[in-house]
Order: C-alpha cells, then sequence, then structure tokens
C-alpha cells in the first residue's frame, strides 16, 4: 500500500475514475463480441453502433455449431487439451521429482539442458517441427498437436513443480525407504498427493496454453475436420469475410471454458504468475 | 551423496586412476537408473521435438531446402541470410517489428504499474477489477484480434464513430487496416491493451512484498505519495521490472497472430510484415524453407542478442 495515510475523499475518487475507465476500455471490445453475436446480419455493421441487439437471435450459435462445424472444434480442441494437459502434468512431475529428489550423473548438465526450452521463442521451431512432424506422419493429426504441446510445455512446468516438490519435508519418503518402498510408490502415493496446488497450476496453465494455441495447429493441420477452434476461427473469418455474428458466437463459446476455469481457479493463477512468471 | 572412491587427481594420465574413475562412472550410472526412467519420457520428447529441430533449423537454413526430396537440397551456405538482409520487405518487418516492441513495452509496464499501484490501495471490488482486467490476457490472440478487426472496421467500426461522430476528431471515416501505417495502431494498441493484465499481476505481487512501514515511516516523515512512490517503490520494484521489460521485450518482437490476421499477411504489398509473419510466408506460402529458417534463426539472435545487453545495462542499474 502506498497511500496508508491517505484518506481524504477526493483521492478515492481519482482512484475510482482511473481504475473504472480502465476498465471501460478492457471490457468494451468484450462486450461488442458478445452483442454482435446475439444480432442478425443486417444489424452487425449497424451504424450508429449499438451495444444492445435490437433484434436478438440465437441463430449465429446454432449455425455455428451445426453448419459450420464449430461443436466438431469445441470437441477436438477440448480433446487435445485434455490429454495434453494430463500427460504434460505426469511427464514434467516424474522429471521434476528426479531433479528435487534424486541423485544421478549428469543432473546439472540436464537440468541446463532444459533451460534452452525456456529461452528459444517457440515460433522459431515451427520449420523444423513441422518436418519431423512429416516425417513421422503426425502432420493433419491431432496427436501431432498433443506431442508438440506436451514438449513446449515441459520445462517451465518442470521446474514449476520442481520447486514445489523441494518445499515439500523429505522425512516421509525416508520412512517409505526404510519400509522397502522404492522411488515410484513414494512419486506416486506422497509427492504427487502433496502437491495438488502445484499441480493444478500446472494445469492451468497447460490447458489454456493448448486451449489457445495457434502457429503450430494452424501450420500442423490442413484437413477440415481436425482444426482446433482458434484455426477454425480464424480461418472462418478469412472466408466469410462478414459472417460476425456466426464468428463471434464461436468466439465467445471458446471463451466460455476458460473464463469458468479462470473464476474458479484464480487463486492459483495469481500464485502461478507470481511465482514463475509464468505467461497465460 | 555421491561415493567417495572419486579420484584426487583428475587429470592424471595414471591407468589405476582411470580404471577408478571407470568403475566410478558406472557405479552412479547404475546407481541414477531410477532417475533416468523418471526423466525418460521428458527427455525423449524434449530432444525430439525442441533440441533436434533446433539444430535441423540451423542446417536448413544454409540450404536452398526441397521439401519433396530433402537430400536434393543444395548447400548455398550463408547465402539465405545475405538475401534476407538486401531485402527491402525484410528490412520493413525488422523495422515493423522493432517500432511494435518500442511502442507496446513501455505502454504496457507505464499502464500495469499505475493499475498495480491503485489496485493495491483500501478498496473496493479489488477481485473484480483484477479479474476483469486480466481477461484480455487469457482469450486467445486469434479472438482479440478479430474483435479488434471488428472494432477499427473502416465503415462502420465503433473506433470510426467514436472519432467522428461522438468526439468529431476527423471528417470522415478511416481505413485502418488497409493503410500500412495506419494498420499499425490497430495491432500496437491490441499488444497493449492484451498485455497489461499480466503485468499487473506480476506488480501486483512485488507491490505485496513490499513492507508497509517503510511507507509508513516515510509518511510519519512528512513525504509526500508521490515521494514515496518515487524514492521507496519504484527502487524496491527494479528488479521486477527489469524482469518484466526483458520478457515483454521477447514478447514484442515475436509478435505474429495479430500482425497475420489483421493485415491477412503482410498485405497490402508486403509492407505491413513483420519478422515472424514474414517467416511464415517465405516457408509456407513460398516454400521457401531455407530462407525461413535463416529468418527464425535471424530472430532468435536478436532476441538473444537484446536479452543479454538489456540484462548487462538494467542489472547495472540496478546496483547503482
Amino acid at each position: 500500500m502506498i497511500l496508508p495515510l491517505e484518506r481524504r475523499w477526493y483521492h478515492r475518487a481519482i482512484i475510482y475514475t482511473i481504475l473504472l475507465l480502465g476498465l471501460l476500455f478492457v471490457v468494451i471490445p468484450f462486450l461488442f463480441m458478445l452483442s454482435t453475436s446475439f444480432k442478425t446480419q443486417q444489424f452487425t455493421f449497424e451504424y450508429p453502433p449499438r451495444l444492445i441487439p435490437q433484434q436478438f437471435t440465437l441463430n449465429n450459435y446454432i449455425r455455428a455449431m451445426k453448419t459450420d462445424l464449430f461443436f466438431l472444434y469445441f470437441v477436438n480442441s477440448l480433446f487435445v487439451a485434455l490429454i495434453t494437459t494430463s500427460a504434460t502434468m505426469l511427464i514434467s512431475a516424474m522429471m521434476a521429482y528426479a531433479f528435487a529428489r534424486l541423485d544421478f550423473l549428469g543432473k546439472e548438465t540436464i537440468f541446463y539442458f532444459l533451460l534452452i526450452g525456456l529461452m528459444i521463442p517457440p515460433v522459431m521451431l515451427i520449420i523444423p517441427q513441422f518436418l519431423v512432424a512429416k516425417n513421422l506422419k503426425l502432420l493433419n493429426t491431432l496427436a501431432g498437436l498433443i506431442i508438440v504441446y506436451i514438449t513446449m510445455n515441459l520445462s517451465l512446468q518442470t521446474f514449476l513443480l520442481r520447486s514445489f516438490f523441494e518445499s515439500i519435508p523429505s522425512e516421509l519418503e525416508d520412512a517409505v525407504l526404510i519400509d522397502g518402498g522404492g522411488r515410484w510408490t513414494i512419486f506416486w502415493h506422497i509427492i504427487l498427493p502433496l502437491s495438488r496446488p502445484g499441480l493444478a497450476t500446472v494445469a492451468i496453465f497447460t490447458f489454456l496454453y493448448s486451449w489457445d494455441e495457434f502457429p503450430w495447429a494452424h501450420v500442423a493441420i490442413q484437413e477440415t475436420t481436425r482444426r482446433t477452434l482458434p484455426v477454425a476461427i480464424a480461418l472462418f473469418q478469412n472466408q466469410h469475410l462478414t459472417q460476425w455474428g456466426q464468428v463471434f458466437a464461436a468466439s465467445t463459446v471458446a471463451l466460455i471454458p476458460v473464463v469458468i476455469i479462470f473464476i474458479i481457479f484464480q487463486r492459483y493463477f495469481i500464485q502461478g504468475i507470481a511465482r514463475s512468471g509464468l505467461k497465460g | 551423496m555421491r561415493p567417495t572412491i572419486k579420484t584426487e587427481n583428475r587429470f592424471s594420465g595414471n591407468n589405476t586412476n582411470a580404471t577408478i574413475r571407470a568403475v566410478d562412472w558406472f557405479y552412479q550410472i547404475r546407481r541414477g537408473w531410477t532417475a533416468y526412467l523418471f526423466l525418460l519420457p521428458g527427455l525423449f520428447l524434449f530432444g525430439l521435438f525442441v533440441i533436434y529441430p533446433m539444430l535441423y533449423s540451423l542446417r536448413i537454413s544454409f540450404f536452398d531446402w526441397n521439401v519433396i526430396k530433402p537430400i536434393k537440397s543444395e548447400f548455398v551456405g550463408l547465402k539465405n541470410y545475405q538475401v534476407l538482409l538486401g531485402e527491402p520487405i525484410f528490412r520493413r518487418a525488422i523495422i515493423n517489428t522493432i517500432s511494435y516492441t518500442l511502442i507496446t513495452v513501455p505502454a504496457q509496464i507505464i499502464l500495469a504499474l499505475t493499475v498495480a499501484v491503485l489496485l493495491d490501495q483500501h478498496i473496493r471490488f479489488k477481485a473484480a477489477f483484477r479479474v476483469a482486467y486480466y481477461l484480455p490476457v487469457i482469450t486467445s490472440w486469434v479472438i482479440v484480434t478479430l474483435i479488434f478487426e471488428y472494432l477499427f472496421n473502416s465503415q462502420a467500426g465503433f473506433i470510426n464513430y467514436v472519432l467522428r461522430d461522438a468526439l468529431h476528431l476527423v471528417d470522415k471515416p478511416i481505413s485502418w487496416l488497409a493503410d500500412p501505417i495506419l494498420v499499425m495502431v490497430p495491432i500496437n494498441l491490441l499488444g497493449i491493451w492484451k498485455g497489461v493484465g499480466w503485468s499487473m499481476v506480476i506488480l501486483i505481487a512485488s507491490l505485496q512484498a513490499i513492507p508497509n512501514e517503510f511507507l509508513e515511516a516515510a509518511a510519519v516523515d512528512g513525504a509526500t505519495p508521490w515521494q514515496r512512490f518515487r524514492k521507496i517503490i519504484l527502487p524496491l520494484l527494479r528488479p521486477t521490472l527489469v524482469f518484466l521489460i526483458v520478457v515483454l521485450v521477447i514478447g514484442g518482437l515475436n509478435v505474429y497472430i495479430s500482425g497475420l490476421l489483421l493485415t491477412n499477411g503482410g498485405q497490402p504489398l508486403d509492407k505491413t510484415h513483420f519478422i515472424l509473419t514474414l517467416m511464415y510466408k517465405e516457408t509456407f506460402d513460398r516454400l521457401n524453407f531455407g530462407g525461413g529458417a535463416a529468418i527464425s534463426y535471424f530472430l532468435t539472435a536478436l532476441v538473444f542478442v537484446v536479452s543479454v545487453v538489456q540484462l548487462r545495462l538494467l542489472r547495472r542499474r540496478v546496483e547503482v
């Protein structure tokens, strides 16, 4: 708090005015998206622009979901995001556990090796990834998206989980080791259950990454029926320049899961970002 | 933890030492096999889709790459890079990218700092404000770009309506998206608008870590709010600000989706490219994989150099 002793009424008035003004700038574009998605075609570009539709219609949603296949794209996106999220959680937790608790040759080297993943701009990998995926026959498949998404999240999530695991006291593990339990038992029955908040953070950020990702999906998927939402929305708009109602109906549908997850797990978001500078 | 049979002198050519070292290695690798199993799936993916592609891309950038028959690709040395640097379209893309970075980074930081400081006061609806300000960050680039395209429409867009009919600043509608300079306005505004929330959250976290006693003591000594901000808050926030600047600059140089969609891939006349949109066009429209790989390596080098220089300069200023 910067102004702990500032209680004068006009200070407050200024603060609220600035914050509300900012809020207006942030929210207005979303309001236009929402309202246009309920407008009939002839009113999408009415002049002067209105936020409340004169004729309210659900047609855009019905047409987007049925004829324009956005329900299919939604399912594709959901499938990719769910598999990516669970696989990333498991694989990066395993790596993080090795780095946090086990002693092995080349530990530091491998760790710095993983750091590369944090430093290179992801888009620079698109060309060679495209060629690798082509050779492995992964182009035009959802598996191709999933594998690359997992990989692009590995470094960051491993670092996040490693610091989380290190904060768990190791006495519990020693007890298991003395009783003859193995490392896998410890990992599965002690570390993972104790790391729910850390895993939640990983899950949220990986899910959002996969849900919103455009550049790789844009390059890797040509087949219409395998598109994910961001690619489908962008290409639909490109083909039907004037169908803003359907574009924004699809966008609204794509945005709903994100907003729900965000509102429910707000706490983890803030913690996750504050802890590691994760990019949403 | 490690076995203690390690030799004293690592560099002696002594035979027994070498044997002991070999045994030592063997022992450690055997001891570590559980760890390697834990690492295996991740490292496999990482090698296949990050490390190998990184090196492969470097190789491609030295070839006139033949996508159909890679073996028939012709080695051209640095020609791809030379061609690139001589091309006006590429130079234009660099200028566009750098000015985007120079505009959006300071704007994001100043706005985020303002909002973070205000949200750190005793006010109501703090959580609601935070959620709303963060909304653009979690929305996909595709969606927010399309919203901006709609708002900046030349005939009946909201922005032209506000400028012409509400504020009377212009007398005819501006065609934002058709002009190579004007289209940078929505692209830059979008970059700022989408990014503020993220910097804000990080700044709020750092602000909360500042002990209140500092500020109260300063206030008791008669420091004005501005002095408290300038002399206490800002110096304590410096490490966070350095971090933000470096990360945001990297993000700025990587501007891609908004440019690609708002300019329809560099229209008009390839004057509106950014480094990455040009890479996309070169690679996947013109199928010049060698040239595309050269562009992506150029960008990587640029990101690397800029980050190192920034860290040097800004760190030093922190220490002073």
